[in-house]
């Protein structure tokens, strides 16, 4: 879930937040309305 | 660059040239429609040689408009060109099709990786030997209950041993790690356990899926759907399980996981529309598989322009890519949990599409769902191929 | 023959912990087992053989898969394609092609001679 709000975060909270941004993977699976 | 105390998002389009972008979640992002469908369900015929209670595509006869082998070759190369990556074939019963092996063959050969959904009674040893020699090749077998009496009451007699032959005769024809899918009932909820240790046993994986009230579903809803202490049975042990499959069809549960920040695997979102659809026997485009209703087709691949532009231009869907109003569920706070739920649920309940999913975990739709059944306002699937009634069978003990 | 991975019900996956895993120094490149499908937000790739999907979000770092293997680095690569390249721009994508390799989505540049069976 991404966060509603951005609490202040440190240094190292920014990169990760940072690198989540970039990939993001599913399951082929993973998508509502197909069998 | 001064570093600020704004958020993170805003460091990056800051830090960064014109190139890098803050980048939107990316569920927003596929809210908005793609250029063609991640995925889609693809059925093939409505012939089928079982009569399943809850059947969401109203199987049994063929319809005479199917689309020939000619037609249907030339959706899969429509769908290679488009870059569909992975469609999902059903029906009725896909196998009936005399052609399916050529439908596959051509999807295999246009890097299309394909998955079948079937109730498994033509996997021979023979067939399980050709399956297992096809390459991007998927194959989800159906069952609905863990014993035969409780999958034969919703899938009728003798179903549930041809599953389980289809299933030996994969395993004995080394076919590796196919699916066994379930769509979870009041009757079947308390087998889960069962029904992983017997994936776990074949090598299988097991994919556990909502029932929704499309199709024959209409008629048993009410007496399959799961009770409300079932629901969060299922969340639990949905988030305990998180190699079992699901399709992303349980994201209405997520309210129960707004206290803690829980969500289930998958996206989180209807993708009906958006990044998935349908296409049915007789070539009509549907934003899903759940919604076989004139006010949710789309159009025809037989129309000029074809499937791609039915997918790019019809009115449905560039409607449905518009954002959507929250409705009777904006001043809840589990709305940006489960967005609402299921529009097909809603549809075939009579609920308004802007109200509460009629299986909301919280219950705001219980009242809904009553009021609607009484006053005879839910809708009845736009196309019915039953081969005669369907009644529930026995419940079991 | 299914080819799904032995996790094929991977969900939301955080980018690899062990950043060391990935060297950044080799020359990497594209899989020739991918499709990649460009989008507005970025690409989809999605890998024939292990089922998995795998969503880029941003054009800079599609960008950077198709030309990692005209560099003779990732480093390298990153030095040429992301703008700025500064620590924060550099570490991002060096986090983000650690995935895409866990994920198959790019693979090293082999300099012996390799015979594709």
């Amino acid at each position: 879930m991404e966060p509603k709000t951005e609490p202040e975060v440190t240094a190292v909270e920014e990169a990760l937040v940072e690198e989540e941004l970039l990939v993001e993977e599913i399951s082929i699976d993973g998508m509502c309305g197909v069998y | 660059m001064t570093a600020t105390q704004s958020s993170p998002l805003t460091l990056i389009s800051k830090s960064a040239s014109a190139k890098t972008q803050a980048v939107p979640p990316l569920i927003e992002q596929l809210k908005g429609g793609l250029d063609a469908p991640i995925c889609l369900t693809w059925e093939l015929t409505y012939a089928c040689n079982l009569a399943c209670v809850h059947c969401l595509s109203s199987s049994g006869r063929r319809d005479p408009k199917e689309l020939t082998t000619a037609e249907a070759l030339a959706v899969v190369d429509e769908l290679a060109d488009l870059q569909v990556f992975y469609v999902n074939l059903g029906g009725g019963e896909p196998m009936i099709r005399k052609d399916f092996l050529d439908i596959v063959d051509h999807a295999v050969s246009r890097n299309v990786g394909v998955k079948f959904s079937t109730n498994g009674y033509y996997i021979d040893k023979a067939a399980a030997e050709r399956f297992a020699a096809t390459d991007l090749l998927d194959i989800q077998i159906s069952l609905d209950g863990f014993d035969a009496e409780t999958n034969d009451a919703v899938r009728g007699k003798g179903s549930w041993e041809a599953a389980r032959r289809a299933m030996d005769n994969l395993a004995e024809a080394n076919f590796g790690e196919f699916k066994i899918s379930i769509v979870a009932t009041r009757h079947n909820v308390d087998q889960l356990d069962d029904y992983k240790k017997m994936a776990d046993e074949y090598g299988a994986q097991l994919r556990v899926t909502r029932l929704r009230p499309s199709g024959r579903g209409v008629d048993s809803y009410q007496d399959l759907r799961l009770t409300h202490p079932q629901q969060q049975q299922i969340f639990r042990w949905i988030m305990d399980h998180p190699d079992v499959l699901t399709g992303d069809s349980f994201f209405h549960l997520n309210a129960l996981g707004k206290d803690t920040g829980e969500t289930l695997p998958g996206l989180s979102m209807c993708g009906a529309g958006r990044i998935v659809c349908l296409i049915d026997p007789i070539g009509d485009v549907y934003a899903c598989p759940f919604v076989i209703h004139d006010e949710f087709m789309a159009g025809n691949v037989r129309d000029t322009g074809g499937f791609a532009s039915v997918w790019r231009e019809s009115d449905l869907f560039q409607e449905l890519r518009e954002p959507g109003a929250a409705g009777a569920c904006a001043s809840c706070n589990a709305y940006d949990a489960c967005g609402g739920g299921c529009m097909a649920a809603k549809f075939f309940t009579g609920i308004p599409l802007d109200g509460p999913d009629p299986d909301c975990a919280l219950g705001h739709a219980d009242e809904a769902v009553a009021a609607a059944s009484a006053a005879g306002v839910v809708p009845q699937p736009s196309q019915d191929h039953s081969r005669r009634p369907v009644t529930l069978g026995a419940k079991p003990s | 023959m299914p080819s799904g991975s032995t996790d094929a019900a991977t969900q939301k996956r955080p980018q690899a912990d062990h950043p060391l895993a990935f060297d950044s120094s080799a020359k990497w490149e594209r899989s020739a087992k991918i499709g990649l499908r460009p989008e507005p937000f970025g690409a989809l790739a999605y890998h024939f053989d292990t089922r998995r999907l795998v969503f880029l979000k941003s054009p800079v770092l599609v960008e950077l898969v198709d030309g990692l293997v005209d560099h003779d680095s990732a480093d390298a690569a990153i030095e040429a394609i992301v703008e700025p390249a500064d620590d924060r721009g550099r570490q991002a994508h060096v986090k983000a092609l650690a995935s895409l390799a866990e994920a198959g989505v790019i693979e090293p540049v082999t300099t012996a001679i390799s015979f594709v069976g």
